[in-house]
């Protein structure tokens, strides 16, 4: 107790400092892959890409962040059996939190596959397992989140085998596929503008006191007819941008389906748009929810309340890091994986897009921390399944499920090691 | 950062080398048309000029085949059958192989055509190569395909374009029974060695134009997944 009223500050600095550390680590790496895909099927260039990141993952970590940060602040622990050490609970969280980011940065150097959300969940389990008992850990809730990392590439590679399957219904395969494509590319512009809205309303909306009620039964109708109005708003704006991009064929192009890719590089800034939101939602959450649980023990004097509400300045900190992470050193990334992802052309790369963004933000809903790389695999797997996409490589699907074998004891080794000094300096 | 695994996923697409390998192909059957017209001319140096660039195209073709293989790790998951698509490759590689043994066949011996039958030979080749661009075309068309995900109204097209090179084939094996019983009017009056290699000659263009029809055979295969 002591500890806490003594070097409670220090701590919060301390703890603030390793969440922007791992902010930065996601902002510089994981980011790339989410915003990869617009890159590289040339809807967008690497400094619209990372303007469209800066403010959607902001958003996202903002506006739907909340619940996934809670779960990791409150859902993997049982607070019950630490009542009387709090101190552990904070140290733990800041193990946890330089863990994650160390193992990131060391993953980035040599270039391994990494999982934020596994390192962050592993160190987590880690500490909890070895510095208080095993039995601290919520075993119900961390079986559903590894349940989730499976079915949400599934989920999301279905929806994206649809999306596209759809496309080729509606507007390739048809008489005159460009006129189709201005027709139907608003259409999925409106999906991407209600889901995004929908989620906002739902999720979002407790750090404002924007109230709606429309009278209706229950918060899901009542947000209904603003969601769809954004959604309306979202597709006309889109309808507006199709109708710069001319029907002749570009220059030089061989390919006949050239003005329609167009067109869906158009439907792409919106999906990477939803893209970004999604991860801000999702993966700044694993960075911030462990400051929060550090922020709500040391402001309450010592006490671990299951119930508080979540200061916005620990969601903003999250974005801030990951936004610096971008504009430091993940544009750098970004323009890499640009490069090698040419084979996506953006009536694909959208479909794996949204089926994706799709996923990671119902997934952020419910408080689900998955991990949005994992996710993306899946769904570009997925157009991959419909005879969409030249060639990919099964073996790198294996490396991933690896990454996720090895993410998950690194986490726990270093949040281990780490959690011991922390107790060994100020206990 | 060497690559994460996400860019790591996307291999190369096989459709672009394909179309260049069969691009060498074609362009060292088209070689054929000049080479034959010199060696009905006499004219030995220009025969040999060509040659050497029939056998440098045949080579260019060969390093592609080579780089598409050493490409296609069974590991990668691709919208046609690997065994298919190899197998394409190996009948659009014989295009170039058949044009190379002709024209080296002709130029070691010197061969002269005979004028009664140089008029047929001359069409009989022009249909052989005509019907290795009508193969180029189809496998041209496998950007649109990958486009539409191997569905739709572009396999009408793929189609038509086989049925196209089907029937130019057959017309090649029409030409090649008339060249054959025109040699067959005139052989005692030539050397039967010399007979004997233009008979081969003959077959070898037949070969050449059953090759490039080949080549849509599997073309067809690879889209009936």
């Amino acid at each position: 107790m002591e500890i806490l009223a003594q070097h409670g500050h220090l701590l919060l600095i301390i703890g603030c400092i390793f969440a922007f550390f791992m902010a930065w680590g996601i902002g510089a790496n994981d980011v790339a892959n989410a915003m990869g895909t617009s890159v590289g099927s040339r809807a967008l260039t690497v400094k619209q890409a990372i303007f469209i990141a800066i403010i959607f993952e902001f958003a996202g970590a903002y506006f739907a962040g909340g619940e996934v940060t809670s779960t990791i602040r409150k859902g993997i622990l049982d607070p019950d059996l630490i009542t009387n050490q709090p101190e552990l609970l904070v140290f733990g969280m800041m193990a946890a939190l330089l863990a994650a980011g160390c193992w990131l940065l060391i993953a980035s150097i040599k270039g391994w596959p990494v999982s934020t959300t596994h390192s962050i969940i592993g160190a987590l389990v880690g500490f909890a397992a070895v510095g208080i008992s095993v039995d601290a850990v919520n075993w119900g809730k961390i079986g559903t989140i590894v349940a989730s990392w499976v079915i949400s590439p599934l989920l999301a590679g279905t929806i994206s085998y649809a999306l596209f399957t759809s496309v080729q219904r509606l507007v390739l395969d048809t008489e005159n596929p460009f006129q189709n494509a201005r027709r139907y590319v608003p259409i999925y512009i409106f999906f991407v503008g209600f889901m995004i809205a929908m989620v906002t309303l739902l999720k979002g909306l407790k750090n404002t006191s924007l109230n709606l009620d429309f009278g209706f039964e229950s918060k899901f109708l009542n947000s209904m007819p603003l969601a769809t109005a954004v959604g309306i708003l979202v597709a006309i704006f889109g309808a507006l941008l199709l109708r710069r991009v001319s029907e002749k064929q570009p220059e030089g192009n061989q390919n006949r389906y050239a003005n329609v890719e167009n067109l869906f590089a158009i439907l792409m800034i919106f999906t990477a748009a939803a893209m970004a939101f999604a991860h801000g939602s999702n993966d700044v959450a694993n960075a911030v929810g462990p400051l929060a649980a550090i922020a709500s023990v040391i402001e309450s004097g010592g006490e671990i309340v299951k119930k508080s509400a979540l200061p916005s300045w620990i969601l903003i900190l999250g974005g801030v890091g990951i936004v610096v992470g971008l504009a430091t050193y993940g544009f750098r990334v970004m323009a890499t994986i640009g490069r090698k992802i040419t084979e996506l052309t953006p009536s694909r790369g959208f479909a794996a897009e949204l089926g994706a963004a799709t996923t990671v933000v119902f997934a952020s809903t419910w408080g689900l921390p998955i991990s949005t790389t994992h996710t993306l695999v899946g769904a570009v797997l997925g157009v991959g399944l419909a005879r969409g996409i030249g060639a990919l490589n099964l073996k790198v699907v294996g490396s991933i499920f690896m990454s996720w074998v090895v993410t998950l004891p690194a986490g726990a080794g270093f949040a281990i090691i780490f959690f011991f000094i922390l107790k060994a300096i100020f206990g | 950062m060497v690559g994460s695994p996400f860019t790591n996923l996307f291999g190369q697409s096989p459709i672009r080398p394909i179309q260049e390998h069969i691009g060498h192909a074609h362009q060292c059957a088209v070689l054929l048309q000049p080479f034959v017209e010199a060696a009905i001319k006499n004219d030995w140096d220009s025969a040999n000029a060509l040659y050497k660039q029939i056998s440098d195209l045949e080579h260019k073709a060969d390093e592609a085949k080579t780089k598409l293989r050493a490409n296609l790790p069974s590991s990668l998951m691709m919208p046609v059958d690997r065994g298919d698509l190899l197998l394409m490759v190996s009948k659009q590689d014989k295009i170039a192989n058949h044009t190379k043994d002709i024209a080296g066949i002709m130029v070691g011996r010197q061969m002269q055509i005979p004028l009664e039958i140089s008029e047929s030979m001359r069409k009989f080749v022009e249909i052989a190569i005509e019907t290795s661009a009508q193969a180029v075309k189809a496998v041209n068309e496998m950007d649109e395909l990958l486009e539409l995900g191997f569905k739709g109204r572009v396999l009408e097209v793929v189609e038509k374009l086989i049925e196209e090179l089907n029937r130019l084939e057959h017309e090649n094996d029409e030409l090649q029974i008339q060249v054959r019983s025109e040699l067959f009017q005139i052989e005692d009056s030539l050397s039967p060695v010399n007979v004997v290699f233009l008979y081969k000659v003959i077959e070898g263009i037949g070969a050449l134009a059953d090759a490039a029809q080949s080549a849509g055979g599997k073309l067809q295969l690879l889209i009936a997944r």
